[in-house]
């Protein structure tokens, strides 16, 4: 399955707790419970791997994860980056700003790049309109960011961190 | 027969069959109850409780879409009680609606509003809690709007995503108060497995779910004195079109509708109808060489059974879910882009015209059009082949916006190129219509004669059932077709992709052996397409069903091959089906995509 960099092993074990369950799609809250307490989370892949191994929709899976509390779909990359997806921001253009760092970082929304030191996140409005474009790296705000200022922000954080050849 | 029985409602007295929910009850005596998460489509959710009634003796009232009549009940509909209390109900859901009623796409046609007008809803009891809220507006698909500060969350959608289409796309996540409709990761439209088909949007009572709309692009267009605007109207259009323009289900408007497009000032009103037969004949021509290739030559390279192409819905629902099976689909391309790649090199052509002054709109049921439109491959002609799709709806707020006169036109006809057509066009639009018209053409083709059925009409891939099969068993064929003597042709026709996903299961279980499926995304094919007028219901579905076949039978010409319009653009321009130059204009190929 093309997109999902889970390990072999990790996948052996959410495969494993799926047949514990008989790959049954009402055994999902059970299947859930456990792969959390092997993995420590639930990110988006793993709910992929568990949707496919109950041929149940992922879109469920996701449902039921937000449902209830206990589960936990993060540990964040070290820099979680988050961009508004609010109207103010979509009509300034945070769509282009988004795959600014899509392309920058070579992932997906809600995943992290390999060495998690970034993630990926689209936000609804955060309430500072105004500033619209709005990126957020952890708790620091960036207004009016358009494409050109997306690898300023990204290398703020990468410097003396990781070395451009391994990330590149 | 199962003994009816009695009940009261509002003090009327009525005898229903047992099992009957309280809400149909009353429908059958004549007692309208409100509803808002109910819908004829889909099974019941009981969530809004907006249909609240009262039964005697019975502390708490009840809801009449998920209540069962029981012997001797005492229903009320109007008392003070559920009058209070519907009302309520009403304010509670407006009090986290952000009701923008005159700046809303659904001004006018909305179930929330409407309840709210009937109800007169002028105060505000409770604390307006739209403003304090986030909400995330999805613009990214070409197709489809979801709005989540108009969502009142009552889960149609996701119903009709799961229950007739079988995709689930839409889930409901998080809870209490921040409980929405989302995607999986709350990624955007375009980026899962929704396949555009439009049925969500359908079934919205809202302005949550809208069709992205073309509608200021294409008055501009009109207005550019520098563009030749053409137009192309799909079949099922003209079964549904005057349904939103105070016509009955079921009326057609072929010859006002075209009387419309021309007063709102299109250059050239051509029809869909048209690329329908064109797609007969490179479709036709496509199975019976894979049919040799695979009966007589062997090639392991060569899939049956052959899958129709014409539904984009349909087509991005296998792209997700059976990515393996791409080589089933036909190549060719559906209706719209056929029409579009020759609208911008052999329309241009033969009037003279500078293919980049040319901006080429259509008409159609459907939403998952305009994503196809969008699709990158989708330029052969040099240019976007087709600039804007509108749907059904949207023609009819332009008819409106221009103010004429619908139901006062005098008909017209389609301007001639690309404009004349057969019966076998128009049937595409219900299902099992192109199936039909591909077979009153190849059987022909093979045989020489008409096929063997009661006035060309194949009963067998009629009708509203969700998968159909037909077999024709091939005898005394033309020379050229003699290996297939004998051959009995085995078909199926699915609509509603639930109904899709249940015969690729058989198919890859081993289970079905086809030779030609025809599938449509939507229920009851392009007549209950998602860009169609809302509401559509089974019953609706029937009359615009009818109503297709009608014009078919009405048509003078039935067959697609002997369209002479057809026979002409072979003549001059693509010299034979599935010619080098229809391969580079009429097909295309698929891409596999992820099923999230
Ligand atoms: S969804 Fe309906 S009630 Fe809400 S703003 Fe739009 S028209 Fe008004
Ligand atoms: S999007 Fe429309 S159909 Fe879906 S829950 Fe909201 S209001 Fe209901
Ligand atoms: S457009 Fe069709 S596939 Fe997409 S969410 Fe709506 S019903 Fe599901
Ligand atoms: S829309 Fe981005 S901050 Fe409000
Ligand atoms: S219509 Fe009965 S509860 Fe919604």
């Amino acid at each position: 399955m093309p997109g999902i960099k889970l390990s072999e092993k990790t996948i052996g074990i959410i495969q494993q707790v799926c047949s514990d369950f008989r790959n049954e799609g009402s055994e999902l809250i059970n299947v859930l419970h456990q792969t959390q307490g092997k993995l420590g989370y639930l990110p988006a892949e793993v709910q992929e791997v568990i949707a496919k191994e109950l041929n149940i929709s992922v879109a469920k899976v996701y449902g039921v994860v937000t449902f209830y509390s206990f589960f936990t779909m993060i540990p964040m990359g070290e820099h979680p980056i988050s961009i508004c997806m609010g109207t103010a921001c979509y009509v300034r253009g945070s769509e282009q700003v988004l795959a600014e760092f899509k392309r920058q970082l070579s992932i997906e929304v809600g995943q992290s790049t390999p060495d998690n030191k970034f993630s990926l996140n689209c936000l609804r409005c955060v309430g500072a309109c105004g500033l619209a474009p709005v990126v957020m790296v952890g708790d620091r705000v960036y207004g009016r960011v358009s494409p050109q200022m997306v690898k300023n922000i990204i290398s703020e954080y990468k410097e003396g961190c990781v070395s451009e050849a391994k990330s590149a | 027969m199962t003994k009816k029985i009695k009940i009261s409602i509002n003090g009327v007295s009525v005898e229903i069959e047992p099992g009957t929910t309280i809400l149909d009850a009353a429908l059958q005596a004549g007692v309208i109850i409100p509803t808002l998460c109910y819908h004829k489509d889909l099974c019941v959710a009981g969530n809004c409780r907006v249909c609240v009634i009262e039964v005697a003796g019975q502390k708490r009232l009840a809801v009449a879409c998920a209540t069962p009549c029981e012997e001797g009940m005492e229903i009320l509909t109007n008392s003070l009680k559920v009058r209070n209390s519907r009302k309520h109900i009403i304010e509670l859901l407006l009090s986290e609606h952000n009701a923008d009623c005159t700046r809303c796409y659904k001004n006018g046609n909305c179930e929330l509003q409407y309840l709210a007008s009937e109800f007169k809803i002028m105060t505000q009891d409770f604390i307006q809690l739209a403003p304090l809220k986030k909400y995330t507006i999805d613009m990214f698909s070409p197709s489809i709007v979801k709005d989540d500060s108009k969502c009142i969350r009552c889960q149609r959608c996701v119903r009709t995503c799961v229950e007739l289409q079988g995709v689930n796309a839409l889930t409901v996540a998080h809870k209490g108060d921040h409980m929405k409709i989302t995607t999986f990761f709350e990624k955007a439209m375009s980026d899962v497995v929704c396949t555009n088909c439009g049925q969500c949007i359908n079934h919205c009572p809202t302005g949550a779910l809208v069709e992205k709309n073309y509608i200021e692009e294409v008055w501009d267009a009109i207005a550019d004195k520098t563009k030749h605007v053409i137009v192309q109207t799909a079949p099922a259009v003209r079964v549904g079109l005057g349904e939103e323009l105070g016509f009955e289900p079921g009326t057609r408007v072929t010859g006002k509708m075209v009387a419309a497009l021309k007063r709102l000032g299109f250059d050239a009103v051509m029809d869909t109808d048209f690329t329908a037969d064109l797609t007969i004949m490179e479709e036709g021509t496509e199975l019976l060489t894979r049919l040799k290739k695979v009966l007589v030559d062997h090639d392991p390279e060569v899939k049956l059974p052959m899958a129709t192409s014409c539904s984009p819905g349909w087509i991005k629902y296998i792209e997700h879910m059976f990515p393996n099976y791409l080589d089933h689909l036909s190549t060719c391309k559906s209706p719209q882009q056929m029409f579009g790649a020759l609208a911008k090199t052999y329309y241009a052509k033969a009037r003279n015209l500078d293919p980049d002054k040319i901006v080429s709109v259509s008409i159609m049921p459907c939403t998952a059009k305009k994503f196809e439109a969008a699709r990158p491959e989708m330029h052969d002609s040099g240019y976007r082949d087709v600039d804007y799709v509108l749907t059904t709806r949207e023609l009819a707020i332009m008819i409106k916006q221009a103010g004429i006169d619908f139901m006062k036109l005098e008909d017209m006809h389609y301007d001639r190129l690309m404009g004349e057509s057969t019966g076998a066009g128009v049937i595409f639009g219900a299902t099992g219509g192109v199936m039909e018209a591909a077979l009153r053409t190849a059987y022909e083709l093979v045989t020489g004669r008409e096929v063997p059925f009661e006035n060309l009409n194949i009963a067998p891939v009629r009708g509203m059932e969700g998968v159909k099969e037909a077999s024709i068993i091939i005898e005394n064929p033309l020379k050229e077709w003699a290996f297939l003597e004998g051959v009995e042709l085995k078909c199926a026709v699915a609509h509603g992709l639930v109904n899709a996903g249940k015969v690729m299961e058989a198919i890859r279980s081993g289970q079905a052996s086809y030779h030609f499926i025809e599938f449509m995304a939507c229920p009851g094919g392009c007549l209950g397409g998602g860009g169609q007028p809302i509401p559509t219901s089974p019953e609706i579905r029937r009359k615009r069903a009818e109503a297709i076949y009608a014009e078919d039978a009405g048509m003078p010409i039935r067959k697609s091959h002997q369209n002479p319009e057809i026979i002409k653009i072979y003549k001059d321009f693509l010299d034979h089906p599935n010619s080098e130059k229809s391969h580079h204009l009429l097909h295309t190929h698929y891409t596999s995509r992820e099923r999230f």
